[in-house]
């Protein structure tokens, strides 16, 4: 659209110009200044974004194929042997199950979310209320939610008081096993980004117009078939859009366990390892490889999805 | 009718207990921050009220020990200096891309389009290296320089509302005599007031949040934000509970204001921001 306006426009003008007696100079001195004035908008845009995601991304890759520590001036060229070790060194691909927990806790947050999106679309008492109260999470501050949290889990704090007002006594530290402690963290991760979903979907459904919803309830159609044949068809671009997220943000899954956790008992993420390998143990060559072997999977899993869902509402221009 | 009656029902209790699960570690986390040290110890439980409802002593403990005044300080530079980057940055860039066909174009459209779909966590290793050799690592302009460079959301939100403003509007200008900077400057950004307000908002609590890359990259004590001074208190305190309450409601305090006060706009700047 813009392109042919744009297009348009430069023809008159062009177009234009002879008709009107300008001196030549002048005139190519104009379309010079016309070719370079954008490019002095983009300068600092530009320069920012090859520094701060270009320049590490390729460097990231160079690194990776070096037995590099981050500080000493001498690197040595390894070829893929960091890779090799990734893949064949088992504690160290194994934090990708850790995901897991996260991947499933997502998806569970998604439905969750979805439910809660459509029935506050409806006509509910203290709306704005509920609505309030579910996006709230998704503002706290990181580590504020970790300390909540590890109050809430800690031995007679939050959750064992609740479940002892129901008879419930346990003597069970929450976080003191593989399994409960990631189960725990994965559920703080859905307490704090159910919001977030909640409010991108009912923006979806909020921005469907509202007599399909009229004409559908005139059919006969109750609540679930307008679910099934209204909301779900309107909302599929955030919800793939969601799915997208989920998963890269499982697989990246960084401050609520390292807060809460450190990584302890069998709850270190990939982030995590790759932050401890890089700065904690001067591999940056290993993490490097680490981070590079993330990326890719992110990529593909995006990548996958678009083909999947093809979704024409993603261009940026 | 006994049937919706009994859907209405349902649907309010898991409303009820939704709120139930959301609010109930937050109250009790602001409960334990009014307890004093004796009450903690003859291990009261955690829904018990508090003794004394107004005692404040454990926040002015977290706010003196815990260093939450020059957390809170430099947490406000980094936002403005970010956040009014940000805004020109992102603006700038939305107009030179919308408004000029320029070769290239395409090119630099793809660079920053490619560049969203990298999610900032994987890069840190290397752009770690790059910060500390302009020597930025530890000082304030580390994070600055962080959020403004790889912010992408909020290039593509100004793009969709140049685009949205009538090029009629540039031409007349041009019309007048106004130059390229003069249009941007005195058209194109005035009308953008609301595209810079979902910014600044979706930024601002992305910025007031973030840990990641203040603990990466401003170790030094005296440069804690709210975030890794928070942290800290992990350490020190690590049994006093009521401390460690306190210092988590203060963080939170300013976001609950913040949102009270401008619900409606932070909702749709979320919604804006994040379907691209």
């Amino acid at each position: 659209m813009t392109d042919t306006t744009h297009k348009a426009a430069e023809k008159t003008a062009t177009g234009a110009a002879p008709a009107v007696p300008v001196p030549a100079p002048a005139a190519r001195k104009h379309r010079v200044w016309r070719g370079v004035t954008p490019w002095l908008f983009l300068l600092a845009p530009l320069a920012l974004l090859v520094t701060f995601t270009y320049a590490p991304i390729a460097n990231m890759v160079a690194y990776s194929l070096t037995d590099w520590d981050g500080v000493s001036p001498e690197l040595h060229y390894t070829g893929v042997g960091n890779y090799e070790e990734i893949f064949t060194r088992p504690e160290l691909f194994e934090v990708f199950w850790v995901s897991g927990y996260y991947l499933a806790a997502s998806a569970l947050q998604i439905v969750a979310a979805l439910y809660f999106a459509t029935i506050l679309s409806f006509n509910i008492r203290f709306r704005n209320f509920f609505k309030g109260v579910l996006f709230f999470p998704y503002l706290i501050n990181g580590v504020a939610i970790g300390f909540v949290f590890l109050y809430f889990f800690q031995d007679g704090g939050t959750l064992d008081s609740v479940l002892s007002l129901f008879g419930v006594t346990t003597d069970h530290a929450w976080l003191g096993t593989p399994v409960s402690a990631n189960t725990s963290l994965a559920g703080v991760s859905m307490w704090r980004y159910l919001g977030l979903n909640f409010v991108l979907f009912l923006g979806a459904i909020q921005s469907i117009p509202g007599e399909l919803y009229e004409a559908a309830e005139l059919d006969g159609a109750n609540r679930w078939h307008q679910f099934r044949y209204i909301i779900a068809p309107g909302i599929k671009p955030v919800l793939t859009l969601t799915v997208i997220l989920s998963i890269s943000g499982s697989l990246s899954a960084f401050e609520i366990p390292y807060i809460m956790t450190g990584g302890a008992t069998g709850t270190e993420t990939f982030v995590i390892q790759t932050v401890n390998l890089a700065f904690r143990f001067n591999k940056t060559g290993l993490a490097s490889a680490a981070a590079v072997v993330l990326l890719l999977i992110i990529l593909l899993v995006t990548w996958v999805q678009r083909r999947l869902v093809p979704d024409d509402k993603v261009d940026l221009v | 009718m006994t049937r919706h009656a009994v859907s209405r029902t349902l649907v309010y209790l898991s409303l009820i207990a939704a709120t139930v699960v959301v609010l109930l570690p937050l109250v009790v986390v602001l409960l334990t921050s009014l307890k004093s040290e004796t009450e903690m110890a003859n291990s009261s439980g955690a829904l018990d009220l508090p003794d004394n409802l107004l005692n404040f002593g454990n926040y002015a403990s977290a706010f003196r020990d815990g260093e939450m005044l020059s957390a809170f300080a430099n947490t406000a530079v980094i936002l403005l200096v970010s956040i009014g980057g940000t805004v020109l940055i992102g603006s700038m860039t939305a107009y030179a891309i919308d408004r000029f066909t320029f070769r290239f174009r395409k090119l630099v459209v793809a660079l920053f389009l490619v560049a969203a779909l990298v999610p900032g966590v994987t890069t840190q290793v290397a752009t770690f290296q790059i910060v500390n050799s302009f020597g930025m690592f530890d000082t304030l302009w580390a994070p600055i320089a962080l959020y403004m460079g790889t912010d992408i959301v909020s290039i593509y939100i100004f793009l969709q509302f140049v685009r949205s403003i009538p090029i009629s509007l540039d031409e007349s200008a041009r019309l007048d005599g106004a130059n390229t900077f003069t249009i941007y400057w005195r058209i194109i950004f005035p009308l953008l007031k609301p595209a810079i307000a979902t910014v600044v908002i979706v930024k601002g609590i992305t910025v007031y949040n973030d840990f990641y890359i203040p603990f990466l990259y401003m170790p030094s004590e005296d440069l804690g934000v709210i975030s890794t001074s928070l942290f800290r208190f992990r350490g020190p305190y690590a049994a006093h509970w009521e401390v460690i309450s306190a210092g988590a409601v203060l963080v939170i305090l300013p976001t609950l204001v913040v949102f009270l006060s401008l619900q409606r706009f932070i909702y749709n700047g979320f919604m804006r921001g994040a379907t691209r």
